[in-house]
């Protein structure tokens, strides 16, 4: 597996320091999805599989461990291995399709 | 503070962005042969394209006092395309020797197709031939950990392929992990809203061994940021991370790579 890194500045962090420096951020962010929810709520028509996914991965944000981003990444991935016979389009939506 | 920009598409940003890289303390740029945004329709749209990455835009960098480096391929999104990817193919051995090439890149996946796959081969037999370092683009997104895996299963399948001479870009905290572990360089992009962001980077360094990494932009003609490199910087001080340290990642890990190839030059032995 990876080394440790020798960035040692991480191990005598306390919670209050990361809060201190990255606590209005998160706050931000979090009020940011709470509005796009909202907004979502607001619209019409059926939700698409990016909104399923986002939906999907928001209680991975309150289970334990380091390593959520990790999880999400994972959740919204396409899970196949094999090459496809060709593409539809170039670009990527943020979350596979196939998601339930 | 100094640092590398080891992936930046410049023939797409202005001389301001020049201007500010440059006061922001970069000291080298290295540019990928990428996708301009459509389909080039022939093989004399990538022919120029060459030689303005390995005649033109090393001028234009030189203005601000910024060596410049390039790489090239046909980019995954045109690989679809076989018989234009066999012509541009044809084309790179005319330029490898070119005084600032560095190798092959960015090679790699888009949509994980068969055709991709089969281009990706063919970049790598090339850069073998002519012993040349490759820089491997990684899907976006949801493509991004099938395509990394089916990137890996390519590389280490070849024998005649060097790890420690091959960066698989556009790592993210699902990926980085089976790249480093695999024995790659891994290359973090740093972009406001897909790849990373300069804290979430700054997590991953904290996280996993920093001695095969580099940071990038990435910058582009696209939603991205020319100066987020030293921006990450600055969130690494933030976190009390030592100037030493920091100047380890944002330079010296580029320069340790890059100097595989004998066409790079450490721009501080440039300067003294």
């Amino acid at each position: 597996m990876s080394q440790p890194h020798p960035l040692t500045a991480t191990a005598g962090r306390s919670k209050g320091q990361v809060a201190d420096l990255h606590f209005m951020d998160a706050r931000s962010k979090l009020l940011d999805l709470a509005a796009f929810l909202d907004r979502l709520e607001r619209a019409t028509g059926p939700e698409d599989h990016r909104v399923r996914g986002l939906r999907a991965a928001l209680p991975l944000l309150l289970a334990a461990g380091d390593d959520r981003v990790a999880k999400i990444l994972h959740l919204w991935s396409d899970p196949s291995s094999a090459p496809i016979e060709k593409a539809d389009t170039k670009s990527a939506s943020g979350v596979w399709p196939g998601i339930q | 503070m100094r640092y590398i920009e080891p992936h930046g598409h410049m023939v797409s940003r202005t001389t301001d962005d020049y201007q500010a890289m440059a006061m922001a303390g970069c000291a080298a740029i290295c540019e990928p042969a990428f996708w301009a945004g459509f389909d080039r329709k022939s093989a004399d749209g990538f022919y120029d394209y060459f030689c303005q990455l390995t005649q033109h835009e090393p001028k234009r960098a030189a203005k601000f006092g910024l060596p410049h480096y390039c790489w090239l391929c046909i980019n995954p999104k045109e690989s679809e395309d076989m018989a234009l990817a066999q012509d541009v193919l044809s084309l790179i051995p005319q330029f490898i020797n070119s005084p600032t090439v560095l190798g092959i890149g960015e090679i790699g996946l888009n949509k994980n197709t068969r055709n991709e796959m089969k281009v990706l081969e063919q970049h790598i037999e090339l850069a073998v031939k002519y012993d040349q370092l490759i820089l491997v683009h990684t899907p976006h997104l949801e493509d991004k950990r099938k395509g990394t895996r089916l990137i890996m299963q390519v590389l280490k399948s070849h024998p005649k392929v060097r790890p420690e001479r091959v960066i698989i870009d556009h790592v993210e905290e699902h990926t980085i992990a089976e790249v480093l572990d695999a024995g790659f360089w891994a290359g973090i992009t740093l972009y406001p809203e897909s790849k990373a962001t300069p804290t979430r980077a700054v997590d991953m360094l904290e996280n996993y061994a920093a001695q095969r990494v580099w940071l990038n932009s990435a910058c582009d003609w696209g939603v991205s940021d020319p100066v987020a490199v030293p921006k990450a910087v600055v969130e690494m001080r933030r976190r009390g991370h030592t100037a030493k340290a920091i100047d380890s990642l944002v330079y010296g890990n580029p320069v340790r790579f890059l100097s595989q190839s004998p066409n790079f030059k450490d721009p501080q032995a440039l300067l003294s």
